[in-house]
């Protein structure tokens, strides 16, 4: 792995644009500036297009033979489909609001990480082939024509957009790079040209239902395992249902809670919520994965991998689906779900809380309610008990997600449960929360570690953010719902932060939860000493 | 850029010497005919090509709270739930450009990263709008007899200052100004001018040729405009009246032309964010789809790996490690 | 097409805000212009005709200013003849009637001078 400068030297960022004009300079493709290229072993059962073995630092990507034509195609055939390709390849002004919104741009000062040249890198293209100006006018109606370089650019700079939609919030004809980036990915799969970190959780996914591959059996091992760890802390034992038909709620969260830290927490704490309120639910181990990486490779495969979400609660007879803590899985719920897999199963129904009666109105047709909702209503109607002081030793802050922050509008349920589950509560600035939150600089399936750089340029507006509250309120603990953020704002905050630990929201409920006929709680979930509740 | 300026000077001198070489019946009556139908039809056409393409996500972007819990306060407006806080929002984008009035410009002051409030873009974009807005009403004085009613309340407003004869109108120097900072943060602002087109530059260039020579028609090469409204009426009545046309001095001919250009320019440009804006899904949809099916015209067949083609790869451990199976392993 | 219901209706609003000088005229006569009555006795204003139909409001602007401020009431033409630099006593010593000489230009191109705010309107012999 290429070495990483230090936080000091990654903050000489310099924001002065080259000399040269855009069109003239080509990225340098080496070692951990792009991540690695997805298998032709992966892509070929998964029924991708041109699927082969290919390596970005070589000149040569093999390029199916009628490359072009597949891409002029391609562009044609989504331009068709979707009014908001079409619209923001036309539309756009070029008045650079957007240029300094993206975490890529703000950490690298890339030019092409603005998210207005981004686009262009696609918008180019689509002008000769597609307009008349460009056509005739070539380069001084900004089309250039595509060549094997500018593919080589696409990989480089839409795997440098994590489709977190900030400049789109921006942008004053709502001009959503997430889009763009989408409709890109989708024109590179179609040469075969995908990362291995995405396919090979897609194809996982596909296989065992869940991204990390775990078989049914271990699955179970696994949950079965975190309960054990419960019992220790609570002196409870848990026994969750797996597959097991009949019951009022299906519950499906990332896999990547059931295998990693600190996600394993978060899911102990979804297991200690249920028990706790009684909820009628099962896991299931078919559709054991609420992320969707599908998201990041295609309309096609986004469906093809939530699809089973219905079908299990079709098959198990479930009345509604309680969803855990990601990000993208909303996106997808909020936004997609329906519309591709929708109607939901005659068998599910409207979700009500059974604990408060709360009836979730705003999921009516997807019949799928966000666990921050279910437990906010849970808390607003005294119906757990919490004793927030447990949380005492912990400074929590709350990093927004970018899908449920902007493809969804989750902002203060999860705010409203934090702050009854911990007394010490600070938002970071508020250019970095809520609706203009900051991507943790590896969302969209770039979470992989061959371009760790990159991700901690991407991750510099939140580290900055974070260390402000870390030196301002003594903020030791930064909560998140996503599972991605798991996973990588503990480098993040390693690197930008130190200091400040990682957790998901559950986790932090958990360890409040007051649980009937639990023991006295020395520890917290990760069997650490809670201050000030050590054994006398 | 230089391009783009050079081509509106051009145009320009065409124009002029167009005017005097005895091209006035082209200049004056057929090419704002053209104009208009090419503007009208290509504008039509745009945005019904636009609409011929399905919107097949449900795809807003959400700027604040949702709706959810009774108890918690949606962003009606930045993240509507039904069509009343979409018409808001839309409205609110268009009339005051809500999204680019939250503008922030970055910088790294030594090792903290700092948002700049930034407002002038959204200033100077406001100001040029509805200054060009209100010039346009404005014109409606050549184009009916008796004058618009509207007409008098808004040269009264935009007058009200009562500075010198002709009474000066506020809008135009306001919308060179504006332009004047469109343009030049297009030229100084380093970001700005890197991702700049000849297509950026050259509508502004335009649009400051076409108010530079109707303000120095107004206040200092001033044209019988009697005789203009005589001329712009005869052919908004289709009969052109060329004796009229004949008066009239060549800076008008200018005027004339850089409009035309403008038209005819506008449906195959950016410029086309005027009636884009309104179709934006990002903006125009109501963040519903998990309340209300969207539907997808194009939703391919479902295929995905089923439970049993699942179970039937785990079913021997699947049972051993005590997970209930449909279908019992053979022994 | 989709969202037929509102592009359709949003483009025939544009269509029709747009294209309003055409249809709006359509059942209106032809313009001819303005029809001044001209002073019967005089051929000659203090300026060329062209002169005084583009630059009348400057000159009056000039002509309130000299007099008001510096005191200068006397103007001379580019012909050499001198003229008393007054609305009332010069202008409307010939132009006796504003609603038939001033107000047929004014209204049908929308000017509203602020002369009447202080000057009385002449209304000929009336």
């Amino acid at each position: 792995m290429a070495k990483i400068p230090s936080p000091e030297e990654l903050m000489q960022v310099s924001y002065d644009m080259p000399r040269e004009n855009w069109m003239d300079t080509k990225p340098e493709i080496t070692e951990g500036a792009v991540a690695y290229p997805a298998k032709k072993v992966t892509m070929e059962p998964l029924g991708m297009p041109n699927p082969h073995d290919w390596n970005p630092f070589e000149e040569d990507w093999h390029l199916p033979e009628n490359w072009e034509e597949i891409i002029y195609n391609g562009l044609k055939e989504r331009l068709e489909k979707y009014r908001s390709l079409k619209l923001f390849m036309d539309i756009c002004v070029r008045c650079g609001a957007c240029a300094d919104k993206c975490h890529y741009f703000i950490g690298s000062g890339d030019p092409k990480n603005m998210p207005v040249l981004r686009a262009e890198l696609l918008r180019s293209v689509y002008r000769k082939d597609f307009t008349t100006a460009g056509k005739i006018l070539g380069k001084l109606a900004g089309a250039r024509k595509l060549d094997k370089d500018v593919i080589k650019e696409w990989f480089y700079y839409f795997y440098q957009c994590t489709e977190c939609r900030r400049c789109s919030l921006y942008c004053p004809y709502g001009i959503d790079t997430a889009e763009i980036t989408m409709m890109a990915r989708e024109l590179l799969h179609e040469l075969g040209l995908g990362l291995h970190w995405i396919m090979d959780p897609v194809s996982n996914c596909n296989r065992t239902g869940n991204h990390l591959g775990i078989t049914p059996h271990a699955f179970k091992e696994i949950v079965e395992f975190l309960c054990e760890d419960i019992e220790e802390v609570t002196g409870i034992s848990i026994n969750p249902t797996f597959n097991e038909p009949g019951h009022e709620v299906l519950f499906i969260t990332p896999s990547g809670d059931a295998f990693a830290e600190p996600g394993i927490y978060t899911f102990m704490g979804y297991l200690m919520l249920f028990e706790e309120i009684g909820l009628d639910y099962t896991l299931s181990t078919y559709a054991s994965e609420g992320g969707n990486f599908g998201l990041f490779t295609s309309s096609s495969m986004m469906k093809k991998l939530n699809a089973k979400m219905y079908a299990e609660a079709e098959r198990l007879g479930s009345k509604w689906i309680l969803g855990g803590e990601c990000g993208h899985m909303w996106r997808v719920i909020n936004q997609y779900m329906s519309t591709m897999n929708g109607p939901a199963p005659s068998c599910m129904e409207t979700p009500v809380s059974p604990i408060t009666g709360t009836v979730f109105e705003n999921a009516a047709e997807t019949k799928m309610v966000h666990i921050a909702e279910f437990t906010a209503d849970l808390i607003k109607h005294n119906k757990i008990r919490l004793d927030p002081s447990r949380n005492d030793h912990l400074n929590v802050t709350y990093h927004d997600s970018c899908n449920p922050a902007r493809a969804m509008g989750l902002m203060d349920e999860p705010r409203e449960v934090l702050k009854a589950a911990c007394n010490n509560f600070y938002e970071m600035p508020e250019n970095t929360i809520r609706e203009q939150t900051f991507c943790c600089g590896a969302g969209s399936g770039l979470n992989t570690d061959e371009i760790m750089e990159i991700r901690m340029r991407g991750a510099l507006p939140r580290g900055n953010a974070l260390r402000h509250v870390q030196e301002k309120h003594g903020v030791n603990m930064m909560s998140c719902v996503c599972a991605i953020d798991r996973a990588t704002l503990p480098p993040l905050a390693d690197y930008w932060a130190p200091g400040v630990d990682v957790s998901g929201m559950h986790e932090l409920v958990a360890n409040a939860l007051v649980m009937k006929g639990e023991k006295k709680r020395t520890m917290d979930l990760r069997q650490e000493e809670l201050p000030g509740m050590e054994d006398e | 850029m230089i391009i783009s300026l050079l081509a509106v000077i051009a145009l320009g001198i065409l124009a002029w010497m167009g005017s005097m070489m005895g091209f006035q019946y082209v200049l004056g009556v057929c090419l704002p005919y053209t104009a208009v139908i090419v503007f009208l039809v290509g504008f039509a056409w745009r945005i019904i090509d636009w609409a011929k393409r399905p919107v097949p996500f449900s795809i807003p972007t959400t700027g604040g709270q949702q709706k959810s819990l009774p108890w918690i306060k949606p962003a009606t407006l930045d993240n509507p739930s039904d069509k009343a806080g979409v018409w808001g929002r839309m409205i609110l984008e268009v009339l005051m450009f809500r999204s680019l009035f939250r503008n922030t410009n970055v910088s790294i002051e030594g090792d903290r990263v700092v948002y700049w409030s930034s407002k002038f873009l959204w200033l100077f974009a406001l100001i040029f709008h509805y200054s060009f807005l209100i010039i346009f009403v404005r014109h409606f004085r050549f184009f009916a007899e008796p004058v618009p009613f509207f007409v008098n309340g808004v040269e009264m407003i935009d007058g009200i200052l009562q500075i010198g004869a002709p009474r000066l109108f506020m809008t135009g120097p306001l919308v060179i100004v504006a332009l004047l900072y469109l343009i030049g943060r297009r030229i100084f602002n380093q970001k700005v001018r890197y991702i700049s087109l000849l297509s950026d530059y050259f509508p502004l260039f335009l649009i400051f040729g076409l108010c530079a020579t109707g303000i120095a028609m107004r206040y200092f090469m001033k044209v019988d405009i009697a005789t203009v409204k005589v001329f712009v009426m005869s052919l908004l009545h289709f009969s052109p009246d060329t004796a009229a046309l004949a008066k009239i001095g060549s800076i008008f001919y200018v005027h004339m032309f850089f409009l035309a250009v403008l038209l005819m320019y506008f449906p195959f440009s950016k410029l086309m964010h005027a009636g884009g804006v309104f179709l934006s899904p990002t903006r125009n949809m109501a963040n519903d789809s998990r309340m209300k099916l969207h539907v997808n015209p194009w939703n391919p067949e479902k295929v995905y790996r089923t439970y049993e083609e699942y179970e039937d790869e785990f079913r021997v451990p699947m049972a051993e490690a005590g997970l209930p199976v449909v279908k019992k392993p053979e022994e | 097409m989709y969202n037929s219901k509102y592009v359709i209706s949003g483009l025939v609003i544009f269509l029709a805000v747009f294209s309003y000088p055409f249809w709006g005229n359509l059942a209106s006569k032809d313009y001819t212009g303005p029809k001044l009555s001209l002073p019967a006795d005089q051929k000659q204003c203090i300026e060329p005709v062209e002169f005084m139909r583009a630059e009348h409001m400057t000159l009056l602007n000039q002509w309130r200013d000299s007099a008001l401020r510096d005191g200068k009431r006397v103007y001379v033409a580019s012909n050499g003849a001198t003229w008393e630099a007054s609305l009332q006593k010069t202008c409307m010593s010939c132009h006796t009637n504003k609603a038939e000489f001033c107000d047929t230009c004014h209204l049908e191109n929308a000017v509203e001078p602020y002369c009447w705010t202080c000057h009385v309107p002449p209304k000929g012999n009336e």
